[in-house]
């Protein structure tokens, strides 16, 4: 794995949003090969979707070629709902780009049969051609997506039942009422995830230390399920300091000392506008 | 980048770099319009997996409601009580002027007139939508001759009536037909008043009491039995008694039935009302503030004489006079004018000044699911006004009928 540790969120934010960036453009997407990118929602990747906004409105970037496929939605939250995962990727990302709607992935957590909308989406990305770079996040219990402690690293696109601790930390969403926050979600699997060519990870914040602790420095383990990308061959984890906090002292040393090589990939930053 | 809409295929604009009015204040949005009405783009993007067809640029332009003018007698040259044969070319006239003004809706008013002359204009205003012509006809406005002999202010004393006899029957008879009367201003002191707003607002007519000496519980049996609106609030009216505060007191009744709102005209034009007596009323009733011009024939016309139904006026600057008198009557200054003076007078937010000539008549009329809102689903009426709310361009129905050219016209 690659360990990029940089001083603070907005400076993490800011390296993601690059290496998203210099992919799509080195890959050289067109009509019939597109890029494909999965996408997060939550606190985290905010500053990132800021950055990428920014890039595509200085003319640096167009999604015209990439198709999107998010990890989640709720089950049962209306889309126009304002903390679906539907509002949330209208809102911060997809009404400030160029993607074609068509192209863009969102599990329909009211479809009348969901797991056939699972299965649905799984075969969309398949269609797609897989996914060149899985952007994800984690969780205060160490889940991808909503693969909550206990999933198979081996899942699919299913239904998951939301763990107290996702349901707690959601709630901040939900005016505190721990009654309206959903407890069922659909989510792409481990395995879905594992899949992609290349997996990015991003965490920050002292609240996340403890999962990114369980999840690189002890053993794969379905109780801490980001624990899995251990044993994919492209996953990039990138982080703040805070959220070394519970790290050995000789992997944050370790790391750090290759910033200059991990810099070398977001430096220099391409642009659309030079081709 | 292709649209690929399965709903409709009519094209869909969309309005870039602007601040619109929308959820009570100016929010970094664009704005989205297809076949004449506001579009939810998020609705677009996931269910019709469409995009705009064409973008504009509004430069930084804040995007408001089209104003909606519910007293306005004239302008122009024209006079709306003046009974003529083409009185049609008279509504288009002034209906394509006032455009600049930012006015997208309006109802034309009339005011004290013999019967023959209701008879003969009423059936030559039709309730038509707005567009390249110009701004809609809600329905028109009649301001009077239900009124108070005491308060006529520039209205023709012989003309005055009352519906002591036989109530509504007398009003019918008086205005011929009431299929295009949208607001009827009257005394409400006049005997039997009450049935003729319970009848009026049974049929869909706001009634508005004005020019009249009415007491505080006049006023609120009144609204009781219907009444919503008071007419240039203070204007023609008992002044505000701290032992009984008359029409002005309805701003802070609290006999006003619940679930509804009193609204009231003021012309916020700096002669009408002392600007301290529009923020008394602004402050002790802020959501029931209407703009209107009560602009009269006069209004877009070099300064001289004018006639205004039965009368002659006399214009000198902002001020409009009875000829030959200190009696005002109706105002000259434009709708964009008021709600300027209205920002500057109160110190309000630009957003409560957008919202007093838009948002509040609209809900005044009961037909803001549809106007006076930049909401989903509504009318595309629209305009385009810089930082200090000049009007740089108007749209109706997401069409551009007006825009301000490079020489400021």
């Amino acid at each position: 794995m690659r360990l990029v540790i940089l001083e603070d969120y907005d400076q993490a934010s800011e390296w993601a949003a690059k290496y998203i960036c210099n992919r799509i453009i080195q890959f050289k997407p067109t009509q019939g090969r597109y890029f494909t990118l999965g996408l997060p929602t939550g606190n985290t990747p905010l500053g990132c979707y800021k950055k990428l906004i920014e890039y595509h409105k200085n003319g640096d970037l167009s999604f015209k070629y990439v198709k999107t496929f998010n990890m989640d939605e709720y089950v049962g939250l209306p889309r126009n709902h304002p903390e679906s995962y539907h509002s949330y990727m209208w809102n911060n990302f997809f009404k400030h780009i160029d993607i074609d709607p068509n192209n863009a992935h969102i599990l329909d957590g009211n479809a009348p049969d969901l797991q056939v909308e699972c299965d649905a989406f799984e075969k969309k990305i398949e269609e797609a051609g897989g996914i060149d770079l899985f952007v994800g996040g984690i969780g205060p219990d160490g889940h991808i997506a909503f693969n909550e402690p206990g999933s198979s690293l081996s899942s699919r696109t299913r239904l998951k039942t939301l763990a107290m601790d996702t349901i707690l930390a959601n709630a901040k969403y939900f005016d505190g009422d721990l009654s309206k926050v959903p407890t069922m979600a659909l989510t792409v699997g481990v395995g879905t995830v594992m899949d992609a060519r290349e997996v990015m990870i991003l965490i920050t914040g002292a609240h996340k230390a403890f999962a990114l602790y369980k999840a690189i420095e002890e053993g794969v383990n379905h109780m801490w399920t980001v624990s899995a990308f251990q044993q994919h061959p492209r996953t990039i984890f990138v982080c703040d300091e805070d959220a070394t906090l519970e790290l050995r002292v000789k992997t944050v040393k370790y790391f750090k000392g290759l910033m200059h090589v991990h810099n070398k990939l977001v430096d220099p930053l391409y642009s659309m506008k030079e081709n | 980048m292709p649209s690929n809409k399965s709903v409709s295929d009519a094209p869909i604009a969309q309005f870039t770099n602007c601040r619109l009015l929308r959820g009570r204040r100016l929010q970094r949005e664009d704005l989205w319009v297809r076949e004449g009405k506001i579009l939810n783009p998020e609705k677009l993007f996931f269910d019709e997996k469409g995009s705009a067809d064409v973008q504009l640029d509004c430069k930084g332009c804040i995007l408001a409601p089209g104003f909606i003018d519910v007293q306005i007698n004239g302008g122009f040259g024209v006079d709306f009580s003046l009974a003529t044969d083409d009185f049609r070319s008279g509504i288009d006239l002034v209906g394509r002027k006032i455009l600049s003004h930012g006015v997208t809706s309006f109802c034309p008013t009339l005011v004290t007139s013999p019967p023959s002359v209701y008879h003969q204009i009423l059936p030559q205003i039709d309730v038509r939508n707005g567009g390249a012509h110009g701004a809609g006809v809600l329905g028109a406005h009649m301001e009077g001759p239900f009124i108070s002999k005491e308060k006529k202010g520039a209205h023709p004393e012989h003309c005055i009536r009352t519906f002591e006899e036989n109530a509504f029957q007398d009003l019918l008879a008086t205005y011929g037909s009431l299929d295009c009367v949208r607001i009827v201003t009257l005394a409400p002191e006049i005997k039997r008043s009450s049935e003729v707003i319970r009848e009026l607002t049974k049929r869909g007519i706001c009634v508005s009491l004005g020019h009249s000496v009415a007491n505080l519980s006049q006023a609120e049996e009144a609204v009781q039995h219907g009444a919503t609106f008071i007419t240039h609030l203070f204007n023609a009216m008992l002044p505000f008694h701290h032992r009984d505060p008359g029409i002005v007191g309805l701003l802070t009744s609290d006999k006003i039935p619940a679930g509804r709102r009193v609204f009231y005209g003021m012309i916020s034009d700096g002669i009408h009302t002392n600007p301290a007596a529009l923020r008394i009323a602004h402050r002790a009733h802020p959501k029931g503030m209407v703009l209107v011009t009560d602009a009269i024939a006069g209004m877009g016309l070099a300064p001289g004489r004018h006639t205004l139904g039965q009368q002659v006026v006399e214009i000198d600057g902002l001020n409009t006079y009875i000829a030959g008198t200190k009696t005002l009557s109706g105002s000259v200054a434009t709708m964009d004018t008021c709600v300027r003076h209205f920002l500057e007078a109160t110190g309000c937010s630009v957003e409560t000044a957008l919202e007093a000539a838009s948002l509040h008549p609209a809900q005044l009329l009961g037909i803001e699911d549809r106007k006076g809102t930049l909401n989903y689903d509504s009318d595309a009426d629209f305009l385009m006004l810089d930082d200090s709310l000049h009007v740089q361009a108007t749209y109706i129905a997401g069409e551009e009928v007006w825009r301000r050219d490079a020489l400021g016209m």
